[in-house]
């Protein structure tokens, strides 16, 4: 259940290469950071992990074959703010139901209270909107997760409440993690190994 | 010498529910800051606390369906709305979040220009973008056209080449590298050692701690503790209230614990203290009123269990 990406180059259109031969291997239950300046193309790289994106040049290889193209795809990727990656006219309970249907115990863990499932997503608060981007990239096809900027709208106790949820889950279904994150302290204290993405 | 000082600020927004129902929501109640001359004021706190909307009731920028109450005094005298309207944007300037609120349409050389008030507003542009290193070339440049960080700066130029005496900055740093970071911070403790007064909006306690001089807590719409940044060093045993340690141990660096729950949502206030449902202090007492805020070891605590 390896994902592997292999030599992947990426540009937008004619522009010059965000990056080129960017090689990386992820086993599973393994926490990998990634941390560089802004504008290196951080983001780029998890969205050609997650399948939002193709590389220009070489392949991202999951368990030894291309990612699927259909299907519930085994990437799964959380962005840094939730009110944009939630559809504002549906209520929290379709919003966290879209993809299946998560179990209480997962609900529990996170925190995420009941009364808040028939509210609209304006009602809530970004950390409370947060939780339910989680549960829903947490299915239970779900082999790696990819955390960019995951918590960096949130306080520090919220921050440290789901980063506890995520890290058991992950350990319980052997799932990676790729974090991308500025906060240094948050890196030392979740990853088992960082990446520069500097060079 | 306190610049701004907010008294007992409360504000409600007015909603219809089903038809004509009408219902209050009460946001922020019984808030108590003050800014001061040549100092720094962080306000930290999780989204929904209330942060950005003392921000708006201080500029006076609410929306129409907004009841204030309190009072907002500035340099001593009461800040109405005549004055908000003069005041802003001239003595009071707020450095929003995002290049957004940038002019998309105008460049924005033009923008810093349209803040100078006194003086030749070409050369004060010029000279603050050489400051914050803004090639000759960005003044003729369009938002769009600009980075995320360039942006930031831009803003920043903005409220410098204003004049203002207070400087209000609306959570100016999250997602951005440490350099760019470093960089906005230290323009902030510039402002301030030049005299002026500066509120940095925060969810981020580490950054606040960095610059500040002292930290606001806001929980739930108050302000639950204001303490010296001095005092938040090892476990936090100098931290006054419950909620601010807490907020420090589940810091990466320190604990990493969190403490279970969530800030209670506006329309469902427990009719005490507002912690009081995730505190582990709380007695019977707690549940009777909300505490007052009251002065303890050179800060302020709303807490009755705080020594």
């Amino acid at each position: 259940m390896q994902l592997e990406a292999k030599d992947i180059g990426f540009r937008y259109g004619d522009g010059p290469w965000l990056f080129q031969g960017v090689n990386l291997t992820l086993e599973p239950g393994e926490i990998v950071g990634i941390t560089g300046p802004s504008g290196r193309g951080k983001t780029t790289l998890c969205r050609i992990l997650a399948g939002f994106e193709a590389p220009i040049e070489g392949a991202v290889h999951f368990n030894g074959a291309p990612l699927p193209n259909n299907g519930y795809h085994p990437v799964q990727m959380v962005l840094q703010h939730p009110e944009k990656a939630i559809n504002p006219r549906w209520k929290m309970h379709k919003i966290l139901n879209e993809g299946y249907q998560p179990d209480k115990e997962l609900l529990d863990l996170l925190g995420i209270e009941r009364e808040w499932l028939t509210r609209w997503p304006h009602e809530l608060s970004g950390g409370e909107l947060q939780r339910f981007c989680v549960a829903r990239a947490l299915g239970p096809n779900t082999r790696y997760l990819i955390a960019d900027e995951m918590t960096t709208m949130l306080d520090a106790n919220t921050q440290a409440q789901i980063w506890h949820a995520v890290i058991e889950i992950a350990k319980k279904r052997e799932m990676g993690i790729i974090v991308v994150t500025h906060e240094s302290n948050l890196m030392r204290r979740l990853c088992h190994r960082v990446i520069d993405f500097n060079k | 010498m306190s610049i701004l000082e907010v008294e007992n600020l409360s504000v409600s927004f007015k909603q219809y529910t089903d038809g004509f129902k009408e219902i209050n929501h009460k946001v922020i109640s019984s808030l108590n800051v003050t800014l001061e001359a040549g100092k720094i004021l962080a306000v930290v706190g999780a989204s929904g606390s209330g942060k950005s909307l003392l921000a708006h009731a201080i500029l006076g920028i609410l929306p129409s369906n907004a009841n204030v109450s309190g009072i907002i005094k500035y340099e001593g005298k009461e800040l109405t709305p005549i004055r908000q309207t003069a005041l802003r944007g001239k003595e009071i300037a707020l450095v929003p979040q995002s290049v957004n609120f940038l002019d998309p349409l105008m460049r924005v050389g033009n923008q810093v220009r349209t803040s100078v008030k006194n003086g030749d507003a070409v050369s004060a542009q010029r000279k603050v973008f050489e400051r914050y290193r803004l090639g000759k070339e960005v003044e003729d440049m369009y938002p769009f056209q600009l980075s995320g960080g360039m942006a930031r700066r831009t803003l920043l130029s903005t409220a410098m080449v204003s004049d203002a005496k207070v400087i209000i900055a609306d959570e100016p740093t999250p997602g951005l590298d440490p350099v760019v970071i470093k960089e906005a911070l230290d323009n902030f403790r510039e402002f301030a050692d030049n005299g002026c007064a500066v509120m940095l909006i925060t969810h981020d306690i580490e950054s606040a701690l960095q610059i500040a001089d002292k930290i606001a807590v806001f929980y739930a719409g108050t302000t639950v503790e204001i303490a010296p940044v001095e005092d938040f060093v090892g476990n936090g045993e100098a931290i006054r209230h419950p909620y601010t340690k807490a907020l420090w141990r589940a810091l990466p660096q320190n604990e990493f614990r969190p403490i279970p729950g969530s800030q209670p949502h506006p329309s469902s206030l427990p009719p005490g203290c507002l912690f009081e449902p995730r505190c582990e202090m709380a007695t019977a007492e707690c549940r009777q009123a909300p505490p007052k805020m009251r002065e303890l070891r050179d800060g302020m605590v709303r807490c009755i269990h705080a020594t």
